[in-house]
């Protein structure tokens, strides 16, 4: 595999953000996850190439972001904040119906591939806790029955 | 309270962080911010001073950095190289990782008044002669990162960002770089890493920033409400600026309530107003059948400020006298329903949970640390625990941790410790908690990489 004529369109439009292409090195991880959900060992290799750095150093990077995806994931993202003020307004409610709703546990992903579950640091959204996100949306306060409404709209 | 925009009874001249604002709470496009005196201070600027008199006037506004940490804006400015022998190209960076645990105020600033951070960037700019900004969001605030792509493409069009702003000879644009995540990316330093792609460790000092920073070249580094804090004072001056405040701090800030309130959210206020007129007045008093216990005012890097204390006026300086720091100002409040302890462990974890790992204090000390408060939380504790606590507390001073996060992490921990005796014997004696909100109740992902 290698990138896209998207992919490339999409990368070549951003290196003049940069002094270097090195240093777009992290917005290209994340314009390639956008498209591919994921990035496997091939897409590194292939923004290796493209970067002109080393796949090792980009790992180096990868592992580091909480939010680059070194294994498969669902459709869709939902993260539970776990925060301290969500925390004390419901987040172990919250992340229990979302749970039982998704039948999945942290860091799983449901089995006809909708939905990863994962944990997340404050949100910033503490006026709105306990909150979770799908996706690119914020969602607070949720209340524990709210939460299948909140998942049902995501295909 | 809820983000709702100024605050009624206040000339609107006095509220100049959320004047733009929408009421119906989309971002303020160019226009409503024209329409509110926006971008009237970059011209001032740009027909009549030079840039060493911009840098003065924040310097006597007395602006302090709005991240946190509190150091002088002006003074941070003025070290940067001018003039013709001057390293170029210099940036402007902004820090809108606003990722610590009880920090809301980014977020409304961003999502509803753009333009008023793109201006108080040129201004910054246009004072240190630099060439380029970077505004640094983190990776959940996607409304913001709408609103600010929106508002760099209207300000380009309209020329108050580019290579001739304003035709006045001076050429500044701004990138937005989104980040890959992790909090330590906040710390200043960190963050100029992340946007070289590099890992996201911090870095030592010196040299300081604005010697070698972003790409080893000149650099400012300021939180998104301080560059907020600046068309104003270029605007209307130093003194109007000083006004503002109840004490004698200067200016307006956005402050927050979050927790068992009434009206949990942003507002802005008079620096200097007390914490209880924000807390049971704007944020409409603790909802009925919950009582105040402590608050963290400012981060979970904020020292726990007991009920009685809550006369504390909001200040960098006044919040010394409780044993606190101001920090972002956005307040969470433990109500007496919920556990100190399993409130200081969730701290705890993600505190260890985002060490870097760089150094190892931090690294080792805080997990350590952590499993100590689950063992109490939970009822595995002994007597001696909270002494191992506290000599924790000692060790992780700051001259032993190549930055500021363990230090940081051990201040809820103090205070708690030093607010709660109580909380933490009785869970050691009856072996539990007793709470209704309790336990860590937190995720386990260690040791897992997405």
């Amino acid at each position: 595999m290698s990138l896209s004529d998207e992919e490339t369109r999409q990368l070549d439009a951003i290196l003049g953000h940069y002094p270097d292409r090195r240093a777009a090195a992290a917005t290209a991880m994340r314009i390639v996850q956008a498209r591919r959900r994921w990035l496997s060992d091939e897409a590194l290799a292939d923004l290796g190439e493209y970067l002109g750095v080393t796949v090792a150093e980009l790992d180096s990077i990868a592992t580091f972001g909480n939010m680059v995806f070194r294994k498969p994931v669902g459709r869709h993202i939902v993260l539970v904040c776990d925060s301290f003020a969500c925390w004390s307004l419901g987040y172990a409610e919250l992340r229990a119906a979302v749970e039982a709703e998704l039948g999945v546990g942290m860091g799983q992903t449901t089995e006809d591939g909708r939905f990863t579950l994962l944990p997340i640091v404050c949100l910033g959204a503490c006026d709105r806790g306990p909150a979770m996100m799908v996706d690119d949306e914020l969602h607070g306060p949720v209340a524990p029955a709210d939460v299948a409404g909140i998942l049902g709209g995501y295909a | 309270m809820t983000s709702r925009p100024g605050l009624p009874g206040y000339p609107a001249d006095d509220r100049p962080l959320t004047r733009a604002m929408r009421a119906d709470g989309l971002p303020a496009t160019i226009d409503d911010y024209i329409a509110a005196g926006g971008y009237e201070g970059l011209r001032r600027a740009l027909e009549g001073l030079r840039p060493p008199e911009v840098t003065t006037m924040v310097t006597e506004s007395g602006l302090r950095g709005r991240g946190g940490a509190g150091y002088s804006t002006g003074r941070k400015w003025s070290t940067m190289p001018l003039g013709a022998d001057a390293p170029h190209p210099k940036y402007i960076v902004c820090n809108g990782d606003e990722m610590e645990p009880g920090s809301f105020k980014d977020r409304f600033l961003l999502e509803r008044n753009p333009h008023l951070l793109l201006e108080g960037m040129l201004l910054a700019g246009f004072a240190t002669e630099s060439d380029e900004g970077y505004i640094f969001l983190r990776q959940q605030y996607d409304t913001a990162v709408v609103a600010i792509e929106h508002a760099i493409a209207e300000a380009r069009e309209r020329g108050y960002l580019g290579k001739d702003v304003l035709g006045s000879g001076f050429p500044f644009d701004i990138e937005l770089h989104v980040s890959i995540g992790r909090y330590i990316c906040g710390e200043a330093s960190a963050m100029l890493n992340a946007l070289e792609s590099q890992r996201a460790n911090p870095r030592a000092r010196p040299p300081h920033m604005t010697g070698a920073g972003l790409f080893s070249r000149p650099t400012v580094v300021n939180n998104v409400e301080t560059y907020m804090a600046v068309p104003g004072i270029v605007r209307h001056g130093p003194d109007w600026w000083k006004g503002l405040s109840v004490t004698d701090e200067g200016g307006t800030k956005i402050f927050g309530v979050a927790g068992r309130v009434a009206r949990p959210g942003c507002v802005e206020l008079p620096m200097g107003v007390p914490m209880r007129e924000l807390i049971e007045v704007h944020a409409g008093g603790m909802l009925s059948g919950f009582a105040l216990r402590a608050v963290s005012p400012g981060g979970a890097s904020t020292s726990f400020v007991p009920a009685a204390q809550i006369d504390v006026p909001l200040g960098f300086s006044t919040m010394d006298e409780v044993k606190s720091r101001l920090g972002t100002g956005t307040l969470v409040l433990l109500d007496d329903q919920t556990c100190p302890v399993g409130m200081t462990l969730n701290m705890m974890q993600f505190f260890a949970q985002e060490s870097c790992g760089w150094c190892t204090p931090c690294r080792e000390g805080l997990q350590w640390m952590a499993a100590l408060l689950e063992d109490i939380e939970y009822g595995r504790g002994e007597p001696g625990d909270t002494g191992v606590l506290a000599e924790g507390v000692w060790f992780m001073d700051s001259d032993k941790c190549f930055c500021d996060l363990a230090p940081g992490a051990m201040q809820p921990l103090e205070s708690a410790l030093r607010l709660f005796p109580d909380d933490f014997a009785r869970h050691v004696a009856e072996g539990g908690c007793r709470y209704r909100r309790h336990g860590s109740d937190a995720p386990a992902l260690r040791g897992t990489t997405w």
